[in-house]
């Protein structure tokens, strides 16, 4: 114990916190079947469903198409589970209190979550790709197959909000039920499911309000496919959206550091 | 660790603090020293305060009124966390981690930890390295509830009702682990509702009851300041004569015999039997730290009832 007051807590000391709770996370995540397997395989099996064997034989466009808003959808599963799911039970379960006692930056917390979130997100866009290509025809520029990914991982960070305020605010069962409750509507009504453009009017205005409508259409304008609605705008809803949920996040979460 | 001068300062201070629930008075205006090297217990029945005495130490919940530190600092600073490690009641680890991943995540977040090894064996858990956590025992899930606590090399450790819910035997092996923790210097603030708990491994007695600290000192004083002793005999001695007696807190008259309550009966009744050498039946009964402990809230409440 002597030797405490001579080393020197560093910056070196402090990134090595944040990898190992993200290595962490990471084990624990892909370990977890009841997470992990149908993170990867609903939006895989939708996709084969909707975008390969439904689409015309000979036309790609659906399959394109389809890595954009099956890609969205793909996305936004993890980072709504491993939020509002993942971080409801770890309170329940005083692993969050646990973690608060220890002398753990809570970024690294948040941190390591949105790093699992992000690279499920990564492999799910992966998988969807290797599908399109080899059996949907699709062909993209190089670059845009880059810009699609990107915009796809960093699109779930507003999700990631999402769930963190669900998962701060109600307890572990009811988050499943909730965030089940949003995931799967909020998809279909955003268009991700099936195209807007084959809906009643009225539920294409109301697509508008759902952060994954917002996200669908700027990859779908990566893929020129975007409803032409403005790019911005869209960017502007996600900006908002995730700092309203943060907002929210910040309200649950000071309420729960007070037992 | 540290200088022989600063030994008696605390290192730990709750300072007439109020914590409240709703209309619960959880603590009040409670205050509380912890120094170095010491084995404190915070001992009382359920619901008397202590785990919250403890959460507001962790920064787990915030006072509504009164002063709280950790080594000088607020215990939110992630510098004064660094020095301590703690297991609290009723966490549930799960998942599909193994025990050696667990232990050494937590060991990470600090600048000197133990080695795995020593972890696993202060804790108990020699040979369960590689176990998923899922497949513990209820009783090895505490031991490493334990391990987390202690893997940190920490110098004051919290432990809020380690022992809860296991047999005698596990909680035997949990008092000699927190025996080597002490002769290691370290301090240790405990949580119990078990008295021979407190007895056996405290240097401090705390006795806290609806949110207030009753009674405090060494276990012997405690013993001391509610442990009176029984002596029931037969004596032509008269009420009035015995009750002059030093150390004598009451006498009664109980049929032939009389019942008399002091808090050291071997000079009492040395002292009567100066007095009366046909004195006999006599009994003396003794009042073990559970008595004390008993004494000690009953009068509370009853204090609180008036």
């Amino acid at each position: 114990m002597n030797t405490a007051a001579i080393k020197q807590w560093s910056w070196r000391d402090t990134l090595g916190v944040y990898l190992r709770e993200a290595e962490f996370q990471f084990w624990s995540v892909v370990r977890m079947p009841g997470f992990a397997l149908p993170s990867l395989l609903f939006p895989t099996m939708f996709y084969v469903f909707f975008g390969l064997l439904f689409g015309k034989s000979g036309d790609s466009s659906t399959a394109t198409y389809m890595l954009g808003s099956f890609g969205t959808f793909g996305i936004m599963g993890p980072a709504l589970f491993g939020f509002g799911v993942g971080v409801a039970m770890d309170r329940e379960r005083g692993i969050l209190a646990l973690k608060r006692v220890a002398p753990l930056p809570p970024m690294a917390y948040l941190f390591a979550k949105a790093a699992m979130a992000m690279l499920f997100a990564l492999v799910i866009v992966l998988i969807l790709f290797v599908l399109g290509a080899l059996f949907g025809g699709a062909a993209l520029p190089r670059a845009e197959w880059w810009l699609l990914a990107i915009t796809l991982v960093i699109g779930s960070l507003p999700f990631c909000a999402l769930g963190l305020a669900v998962g701060l605010h109600v307890g572990g069962q009811a988050s499943a039920a909730i965030i089940n409750l949003i995931y799967l509507p909020m998809s279909f009504l955003s268009g991700l499911w099936v195209p807007l453009s084959l809906m009643p009017h009225w539920l294409q205005e109301l697509a508008r309000i759902f952060p994954a409508y917002h996200l669908g259409e700027i990859a779908l304008s990566v893929l020129h496919m975007d409803d032409g609605s403005r790019f911005l705008t869209h960017l502007i809803y996600l900006a908002v959206f995730t700092v309203v949920c943060l907002w929210f996040a910040a309200g649950g979460w000071r309420r729960i550091q007070d037992r | 660790m540290g200088n022989i001068a600063d030994t008696r300062a605390p290192i730990a201070v709750l300072k007439s603090v109020t914590k409240r629930y709703g209309p619960v008075t959880a603590v009040d205006k409670l205050s509380l020293d912890i120094r170095r090297g010491e084995v404190l217990a915070l001992l009382g029945p359920n619901g008397a305060g202590k785990t919250t005495s403890v959460n507001l130490l962790l920064d787990l919940a915030w006072p509504a009124s009164g002063s709280v530190e950790l080594f000088g600092l607020s215990p939110r600073e992630v510098a004064a966390r660094r020095r301590i490690g703690a297991m609290l009641q009723g966490a549930q680890l799960g998942g599909h981690a193994r025990v050696h991943e667990v232990i050494a995540l937590q060991s990470g977040y600090y600048l000197n930890p133990l080695s795995l090894t020593e972890t696993l064996h202060t804790a108990g858990l020699d040979g369960l390295e590689h176990r998923p956590v899922t497949k513990l025992s209820g009783g090895q899930k505490q031991r490493l509830l334990f391990a987390l606590a202690i893997c940190g090399n920490s110098e004051l450790l919290f432990l809020d009702e380690p022992t809860v819910g296991l047999d005698v035997e596990a909680r035997r092996g949990f008092w000699s682990s927190i025996r080597r923790l002490k002769e290691q210097g370290r301090s240790i603030v405990l949580t119990t509702h078990y008295i021979e708990e407190a007895d056996a491994l405290a240097d401090r007695i705390v006795v806290i009851n609806r949110g207030r600290v009753i009674a405090a000192g060494t276990p012997a004083e405690i013993k001391r300041t509610v442990a009176q002793r029984h002596i029931r005999c037969i004596t032509k001695l008269k009420v009035a004569q015995i009750q002059t007696l030093p150390e004598v807190t009451s006498v009664n008259q109980e049929g032939e015999r009389l019942d008399i309550v002091a808090a050291r009966p071997e000079s009492v009744l040395f002292e009567m039997l100066k007095l009366d050498p046909a004195l006999h039946d006599l009994e003396v009964t003794g009042a073990k730290l559970e008595e004390a402990f008993l004494a000690l809230t009953d009068e509370d409440h009853e204090e609180q009832a008036a």
